[in-house]
């Protein structure tokens, strides 16, 4: 049993030389589909949360909507989509979408809302119109705190495009669902843990890039 | 600058300063409550002319400044700026032609102070070299050096210096008429001082017609041109000059307003320049002296501290105009009592 763990780490790197080609692709197909998805649910969700933050029924509705797919077990969700949208980056896009509305509506609806009354009301007081007070002012206020909402969703979507590979999607998933698929042959564990440990690399790294995004459009007056 | 091509109101067109508002019968009943939270408000406002609305919390004075712009639409009656009923106007356009500072300033905190200063210019379309002449002017105004603050934020600027900027930014556009929520009540008792003198010497400069809302009567004495003393539902008790409220209350709730002291407060509006003195002939005993812009109120602190009998009023030449008796200076409150306003 005490060799049994370096042996095998000795199979992981003979493992990892062979597959380094195919680890960086599916690594680079899992960072676009969640770039992708996450870009789709930026625009829906920040247009959406535009939209309903002032409405009581409106963002009731947005939310909880939101709120009750996150709710979906992803394999369900799949299962569900693949009729719709066939195998691959379809049905995986789709669910990476429908997973990361919540946080970005939800913090898109708090951060308009979070706007001090006397701000809105001196914009108000100088002739701005509604549309242009939600653009010019709510909007860059609100920046920071939809940014992190659209950070959550990237972390979700990293860890949720793995189970993709389900329909067939793209990603570090295929990996794992080989490793899954193969049990007790000798590569099983190397492609679990490689698509596992992947996937945890790329949401760290996911993760780093945001903070350097959050720091460069901050607007300057609203950093601490 | 004063770019009045888009003038809303026409006599701002032709004369830089004020404009008139009337306010008749205004009432503003909010859906749901019995009582009007403002009833029946009446008033003309000459052009030019600081107006101090003052009043209890609660009593409707901010909801009847607000219906001049409004932010708040009144339930019935009618509002005209130089004779133009602004109930007929689009409101943002109204609102681009009337400054508003309220007291949280509400400065934007992520955008420059110039950034800031530019709001209603830029809504208004004017070009970039306009702009940037006229945000440089303001700053100029407001004494907040543009090479120091232009480019910084709100949150980098002191209390008083951000209450400068709303200030600048309510002028930017050149508006015949501004509406100031107690502008000063959240700024320290110094800085507040402070920035009372200089409003009242801006204010000199450029002769808007201001509605100022505050709580505080020793600001609408020391500001107020006139000073609508407002009740329970903005009734006005009584709109006077500062001096005539002071001396003849019209009745107890405006003297309650202004609590005890109203003769010293009466004396701090009186110039020494302006009063009869006594014993204009020689006697020159070392006594205290004083110039004649000082008020009454400071020549009577000097009689207090000194101890003196009188005090040697000497303008700025040098020349000895006279003297001041605690008599001298009872006899001008009770002349001043009798001619009403005169002395402002």
């Amino acid at each position: 049993m005490a060799n049994s763990v370096p042996m095998a780490l000795d199979g992981l790197g003979t493992f990892l030389d062979r597959r380094s080609d195919d680890l960086v692709q599916m690594t680079t197909e899992h960072l676009i589909v969640v770039a992708v998805s996450v870009g789709i649910a930026t625009v829906l969700g920040v247009g959406i949360g535009l939209l309903v933050w002032d409405r009581n029924i409106g963002r009731s509705v947005a939310i909880t909507t939101a709120a009750i797919i996150l709710t979906i077990p992803s394999l369900a969700l799949l299962a569900i989509l693949s009729p719709l949208f066939g195998l691959g980056w379809g049905p995986t896009v789709v669910a990476l979408v429908m997973y990361s509305l919540l946080p970005i509506i939800r913090n898109t609806v708090v951060g308009l809302r979070e706007v001090p009354a006397h701000v809105l009301e001196s914009a108000r007081g100088m002739g701005m119109k509604p549309s242009t007070v939600l653009i010019r002012i709510q909007l860059p206020m609100a920046w920071p705190i939809i940014l992190t909402g659209i950070r959550v969703a990237t972390q979700l979507a990293i860890g949720i495009a793995a189970i993709g590979a389900y329909v067939a999607g793209p990603g570090l998933g295929q990996f794992i669902f080989r490793g899954l698929s193969s049990l007790g042959s000798k590569n099983a564990l190397n492609y679990a843990l490689s698509g596992t440990v992947g996937v945890v690399v790329l949401a760290l790294v996911a993760d780093a890039v945001f903070i350097l995004i959050t720091r460069y459009t901050t607007p300057r007056g609203l950093r601490a | 600058m004063p770019d009045h091509s888009n003038a809303l109101f026409p006599s701002s067109a032709t004369s830089p300063g004020g404009v008139s508002i009337e306010l008749d019968s205004v009432t503003k009943t909010y859906p749901g409550q019995k009582v009007s939270a403002v009833e029946e408000f009446s008033m003309r406002i000459e052009p030019g002319e600081l107006v101090m609305f003052v009043g209890p919390s609660g009593c409707g004075k901010t909801t009847t400044m607000k219906m001049v712009n409004r932010i708040i639409e009144p339930t019935s009656g009618s509002i005209r700026i130089d004779g133009q009923d602004v109930l007929g106007l689009s409101p943002h356009e109204l609102r681009r032609h009337i400054g508003y500072v309220i007291q949280q300033i509400g400065l934007f905190p992520h955008m420059t102070i110039a950034e800031n200063v530019a709001t209603v210019p830029r809504l208004l379309g004017w070009s970039k070299q306009q702009i940037a002449a006229r945000v440089e002017e303001l700053l100029e105004t407001v004494q907040l050096d543009p090479a120091e603050f232009a480019n910084r934020y709100p949150r980098q600027l002191s209390g008083g210096q951000q209450q400068r900027a709303g200030v600048a930014r309510a002028l930017a556009a050149d508006p015949p008429v501004m509406l100031m929520d107690e502008p000063f009540g959240a700024t320290d008792p110094i800085t507040r001082e402070k920035l009372q003198s200089e409003f009242l010497r801006l204010q000199a400069e450029i002769g808007k017609t201001i509605i100022f809302v505050t709580h505080d009567f020793d600001e609408a004495v020391r500001l107020g041109d006139r000073i609508a003393v407002l009740s329970e539902r903005s009734q006005v008790e009584q709109f006077d000059t500062p001096a005539a409220i002071l001396a003849a209350p019209a009745n107890e709730y405006v003297a309650s307003f202004i609590g005890s002291g109203a003769a010293l407060k009466r004396l701090a509006l009186m110039p020494v320049g302006t009063v009869r003195l006594s014993g204009a002939t020689g006697d020159l005993g070392g006594r205290p002296s004083i110039d004649p812009a000082s008020t009454l109120r400071d020549a009577l602190n000097l009689l207090v501290v000194t101890g003196a009998e009188a005090v040697d009023v000497i303008d700025p030449t040098g020349n000895r105009l006279g003297q001041l008796t605690h008599a001298d200076i009872s006899a001008a409150l009770t002349q001043a009592g009798l001619s009403g306003s005169a002395v402002r």
